[in-house]
């Protein structure tokens, strides 16, 4: 295990470093000696990658606190504008070792103010001797701003003149980020996801005072066990094994079992964090509901998920409506004569389908259609005449609203506008099934 | 202001003149165009008095239904962020991500009357749970900056309301220069909750309501309508800010809550702690208003059969809303109160006597000419029939004693259509309907008796078992007891005897029930040879069984409901001088509620004698008159084409019509040439059609127009 060292840093605060940072080491020893010491001019700007909860913005928090170094801290999603983000750095600068004096509001609009701005609060702030770090989290957001904020914050220490790092923080690759124009190529650093054994390390870590720590090693054992196929999230991990703490207990509280009685806890959890899987983890059922449900013993059953309610009740026409626009979406239109025609003759299936059609339409998707060949449908599955009254042309609208149908292209509405259905055929047959109209009969797939 | 249009355009604001010359009030529009001006300040004010009645029953009704939801909501608000303020030390606390706590308000397809629903959901917690509440709506958030924007503007302008108006003018220039960002929110947070901590002891009310810092409530009127990227970006930025604004997400759902997980990823949804709330299903919704509203003597004003399907099938075919139905009746007291003078008579039963006096001879005469009073005039002896149709005072005073009895007959009608539904709705497959409406609709159409569904429903009924029996009786008891009517306590005495006389019976069976009835003996066989002869002659024994005690009682029961609504649920169209109570003029409610724009379009242009009214233009159907304007000429000759039209032939075909009735001398001087006036009319009429969309430009072909529209209209 390679203990960190570094000349300009006292052991002491290296040692508890290393310690908040497990199984990042080989990282920040990295990024320490790109840092260098405090007054060294280091590398203008530093690009972090790693997949979701690989520790990015918790070791560069930790990191800069932790050896209190100059630093200011943005989320680039929190601040969504340029001039947003732009005014929030240099409020940050401002309080940065002024703590606690509120700092007066300066209208930053462009990069160019912002350069000049930094630097005065820079000498006003006394930080002309020791690198400033500038941290951008999530930093893809910049892509969507104005073209040239981000190669200027890459090169933000040549602008400025002054001693300055830019590390971006994101979760995407950097060949991504890159401008067709070209730009200053920062220092790149990947962080890896962290191995089972790592999440083990981590989470075993935070043990709860009142048990031991080999106890709570072998629940995050068993825990792990059973989520590392679904999910590797650490947060998301370390929020799971909270939940079901409580319930692994159990035994051992009632005085069941013992502590080092592996065995019967594993028999114990391991149903309940199956059920987990399928309910609290894809938050078909909320945290709250699913601890409550734990401390009254009761079975999960009781609460329905979220997909549960997956059934919509909708006016009669607005069925027929979607049903019919299904039809359309997922039947080719020379197929409309055979369906819909009373003496269509007889066409065989085999007969009219041509080559390219013997893949099923619904692996290819809903397909547009014009609203005249909706309304024509509509007419012919509804059994008494459709008057076409301004309510059947509103429910149209209204399905769009509720994002069942969707419109395409977005010409004037005016030149026969183009629809799609975006239902699944489980929804459809169930709507379908409601108004005793057998669908499956009447979609060319299924022929 | 706004323009709401079909198409890009742009729209001229003219300034609204600041007075207007003579400014019409309600009334005198309602008496506008009246057929007779009969007392018509009168109806108005009964009109609007009845309106204002049905209308605050309705928001009580609505407010009722709506409880339960928001109590629970509000419960939830107030749980959600106090456990994490009580326990912040404890081990799970810390290790457990904070989650915003979002409550799924699934509220169904009935967009319409979402907006109510959400007003007083807002006035609600704004009463009870906290003062900072945010409604946002899709079609003001485009991104993520425009919502932040109305966020900050509506917490921080409520902020003002809640306080004194001192700081109004301070808020409203600093607001144009606010950050929008949640640390400007969370500040602004911090120095509200600080000053109304300040404020306690001036303001005990306050506290006691809200409680120490009260939660943060955004609602999201329209999920689904919210682009997914605003609603991540929102969710990330205030997951970050969870510990120090306790925020509190309401989503308003109208179809089903999977619509959060295909609009939010999973990284995204995991930030949230999403619990279900489920607001009442509008048809239970519109079962309770009907109930309360139209199935009452309370309101003076009834519908018939026809007004209250028309109203029905708008709500179930086209759009649930529970709004529109009450527009839909509000139209009905409207319309009744404007086209009908007698409509005056239409008022509670202590002002009758009043206005019966003091109506006018026209009026009277107006009566007479009645269909339902002629009826009932033509049954009485001749010397009535002459002081009714020539004396007002004895025409005054039969139409005050009609119009009690009609009331009576409401009195008595509505507790029994209830007995009815209670014994309809114990039947299998619900022959005369599941809801009290149908069966209300079936009343009012006909003489319910005489219908098919009546007697098999008749049939099933003397196929009920005991228990059901009973507990049926047992309602219509209670329904009879709690209704007004002075003519239920016979028969109310007589539904408790038939109670009694069952429970009777059980006595009698528990003696009888020793001996051993056929069906045990039949389980005991089991050769088939003896099973075929117990089950023949199980089957003879049935045929001519006497019928038992138990069934000669269940006949009786049955026939006295039958005789019941024999006798009190004749239509009301069999009533003399119903036309005054009932609204039955459904054509006019079809013509506003659910308009057909094309159709109208279409007789507009096929037709134009329909709207305009001009002797000229009466045709008799197939023939083209040029008398027409000329877009009509072009539509009907436009109808006779294809999918493609030639330009050239129908300027052709125009011109013919058009100058047919110059005669052939005429024509022969102009041969092919086309006259530029009327090739300057066509060109008119053919941009006319294109603008209302009936024809649009091709690029399949040159010189064709593609058309729009299929078949007839």
């Amino acid at each position: 295990m390679p203990n960190l060292e570094h000349p300009a840093y006292p052991p002491a605060t290296l040692l508890c470093l290393e310690n908040l940072v497990p199984c990042r080491e080989s990282q920040v020893s990295m990024l320490l000696s790109v840092f260098g010491e405090r007054q060294h001019l280091s590398f203008p700007s530093i690009f972090i990658y790693g997949h979701t909860s690989s520790g990015k913005t918790y070791v560069m928090k930790t990191l800069l606190n932790t050896l209190q170094l100059p630093h200011v801290f943005v989320n680039c999603v929190e601040y969504f504008t340029s001039r947003l983000l732009l005014e929030e750095i240099l409020i940050q600068l401002q309080n940065c070792s002024s703590e606690g004096k509120q700092a007066s509001h300066v209208p930053c609009d462009t990069f160019n103010d912002f350069v000049r701005l930094f630097k005065q609060s820079i000498v006003s702030q006394n930080l002309q001797d020791q690198t400033l770090y500038v941290v951008l989290d999530r930093a893809e957001q910049l892509r969507e701003m104005e073209a040239n904020i981000l190669p200027a914050f890459l090169r933000l220490q040549e602008l400025t003149d002054r001693n300055v790092t830019v590390i971006l923080l994101s979760e995407i690759v950097w060949e991504m980020f890159r401008p067709n124009t070209g730009c200053f190529e920062p220092f790149i650093l990947y962080f890896p996801d962290y191995s089972i054994g790592h999440l083990q390390k981590i989470l075993s870590q935070n043990h709860p005072p009142e048990y031991s720590a080999d106890f709570y090693s072998a629940y995050i054992n068993i825990l792990l066990g059973v989520f590392y196929m679904v999910c590797r999230d650490l947060r998301e991990l370390q929020h799971l094994a909270a939940l079901n703490f409580s319930k692994y207990c159990e035994p051992v509280v009632r005085r069941e079992a013992k502590e080092r009685d592996t065995r019967k806890l594993w028999k114990n959890i391991e149903p309940h964090l199956k059920k987990a899987i399928q309910t609290v983890y894809l938050r078909e059922i909320s945290s709250s509901q699913w601890e409550r449900l734990q401390s009254e013993e009761g079975e999960p059953g009781q609460i329905k998920g979220l997909s549960a309610h997956a059934h919509v009740e909708l006016p009669y026409y607005s069925k027929f409506l979607l049903i019919a626009a299904y039809l359309a979406s997922y039947n080719p239109v020379r197929t409309d004569k055979r369906f819909f025609l009373k003496h269509h003759g007889k066409i065989r299936k085999t007969n009219f389908m041509k080559k390219h059609e013997k893949t099923s339409n619904h692996l290819l998707g809903p397909k547009p259609f014009p609203l005249d060949r909706l309304l024509a449908i509509l007419c012919s599955i509804v059994d008494n005449r459709v008057a076409p009254t301004a309510n059947i042309f509103s429910q149209i609208t209204s399905l769009v609203t509720l994002q069942l149908l969707s419109v395409v292209g977005n010409n004037d509405q005016l030149d026969g506008p183009r629809y799609k259905c975006t239902v699944s055929l489980d929804f459809i047959r169930a709507i379908a099934r409601t108004v005793n109209f057998d669908i499956i009969k009447y979609l060319y797939d299924f022929l | 202001m706004s323009a709401r249009s079909l198409s890009k355009g742009c729209f001229v604001f003219k300034p609204s003149p600041k007075k207007r010359k003579v400014s019409q009030t309600t009334v005198d529009y309602f008496r506008e165009g009246s057929s007779d001006l009969e007392d018509s300040e009168l109806r108005f004010a009964t009109c609007q008095s009845l309106w204002k009645q049905v209308k605050s029953e309705t928001q009580q009704i609505e407010e009722d239904l709506n409880k339960q939801l928001f109590d629970n909501l509000a419960s939830f608000l107030r749980r959600c962020h106090s456990a994490f303020q009580e326990k912040t030390t404890e081990w799970t606390c810390r290790m457990k991500s904070r989650e915003i706590p979002t409550a799924a308000l699934v509220l169904g397809v009935n967009v319409t009357d979402h907006d109510f629903t959400f007003r007083s959901l807002s006035e609600f917690l704004q009463n009870s749970v906290t003062p900072y509440v945010a409604l946002l709506e899709a079609k003001d958030c485009p991104g993520i900056k425009k919502l932040m924007q109305k966020l900050l503007g509506q917490l921080m302008n409520c902020c003002v309301d809640v306080d004194s108006s001192e700081e109004e003018d301070y808020e409203q220039v600093s607001r144009n220069r606010i950050r929008c960002s949640m640390t400007s929110l969370i500040s602004w947070y911090e120095s509200a909750t600080k000053r109304t901590d300040s404020e306690t002891p001036g303001k005990k009310r306050t506290s006691s309501r809200h409680c120490q810092s009260p939660p943060v409530v955004v609602i999201f009127k329209d999920m689904e309508s919210f682009t997914t990227k605003v609603l991540q970006d929102f969710v990330v930025i205030s997951s970050q800010h969870i510990g120090e604004l306790p925020l509190v997400l309401i989503f308003g759902i109208a179809t089903s809550p999977m619509i959060i997980h295909s609009l939010l990823p999973h990284s995204v949804s995991s930030l949230l702690c999403i619990e279900l709330f489920q607001s009442l299903s509008c048809k239970d919704h519109l079962s309770t208003i009907i109930d309360k509203v139209l199935l009452t003597t309370q309101f003076p004003l009834k519908l018939s059969e026809k007004v209250l399907q028309v109203l029905i099938n708008i709500f179930l075919y086209h759009d649930f809303s529970v709004q529109n139905f009450i527009k839909g009746f509000q139209l009905c007291i409207v319309e009744h109160f404007h086209s009908n003078p007698l409509s005056i008579l239409c008022c509670q039963l202590e002002e009758l006597k009043m206005r019966v006096n003091s109506l006018s001879h026209n009026q009277c005469e107006n009566i007479r000419r009645l269909p339902s009073f002629r009826r009932y005039v033509e049954s009485q002896v001749s010397e009535k029939q002459i002081a009714l149709l020539t004396a007002d005072s004895s025409l005054k005073e039969t139409v005050q004693k009609l119009l009690e009895d009609l009331n009576v007959y409401h009195e008595n009608y509505f507790p029994i259509l209830r007995c009815l539904h209670v014994f309809t709705s114990f039947l299998p497959k619900y022959p005369l309907g599941k809801q009290i409406r149908e069966l209300h609709c079936a009343c009012l159409e006909n003489r319910v008796w005489e219908t098919e569904e009546y007697e098999s429903s008749l049939q099933l009924a003397r196929m009920l078992n005991k228990s059901d029996l009973e507990t049926m009786l047992q309602k219509c008891v209670e329904i009879l007891v709690s209704s007004p009517g002075k003519e239920f306590d016979e028969i109310v005495k007589k539904l408790k005897e038939f109670l009694t006389q069952f429970q009777k019976l059980e006595e009698v069976y528990q003696e009888r029930d020793e001996t051993i009835s056929p069906q045990k003996e039949l389980q005991k066989k089991t050769d088939l040879y003896h099973l075929q002869k117990t089950l023949l002659e199980l089957k003879e024994s049935r045929r001519s069984k006497k019928l038992t005690k138990f069934e000669m009682l269940r006949f009786e029961v049955v026939d006295h409901i039958d005789s019941l609504v024999r006798r009190y649920l004749v239509p009301a169209d069999h009533k003399t001088l119903y036309e005054i109570v009932y609204f039955n003029t459904a054509s006019v409610l079809r013509e506003h509620l659910n308009a057909a724009p094309r159709i109208a379009l279409h007789t507009a242009l096929n037709n134009p004698y329909s709207y305009l009214k001009s002797e000229a233009l009466k045709s008799d159907g197939g023939s083209i008159s040029n008398k027409a304007p000329d877009i009509c000429i072009a539509y009907k000759l436009h109808l006779e084409c294809g999918r493609l039209i030639n330009l050239v032939d129908w300027l052709e075909a125009f011109s013919t019509v058009v100058t047919a009735a110059e005669g052939p001398t005429a024509d022969a001087a102009s041969s092919d040439q086309v006259d530029d006036v009327i090739h300057a009319r066509f060109i008119r009429a053919v941009s006319e059609l294109e603008l209302l969309g009936f024809i649009k430009p091709s690029k399949q072909k040159t010189d064709h127009v593609a058309r729009l529209t299929w078949g007839g209209c």
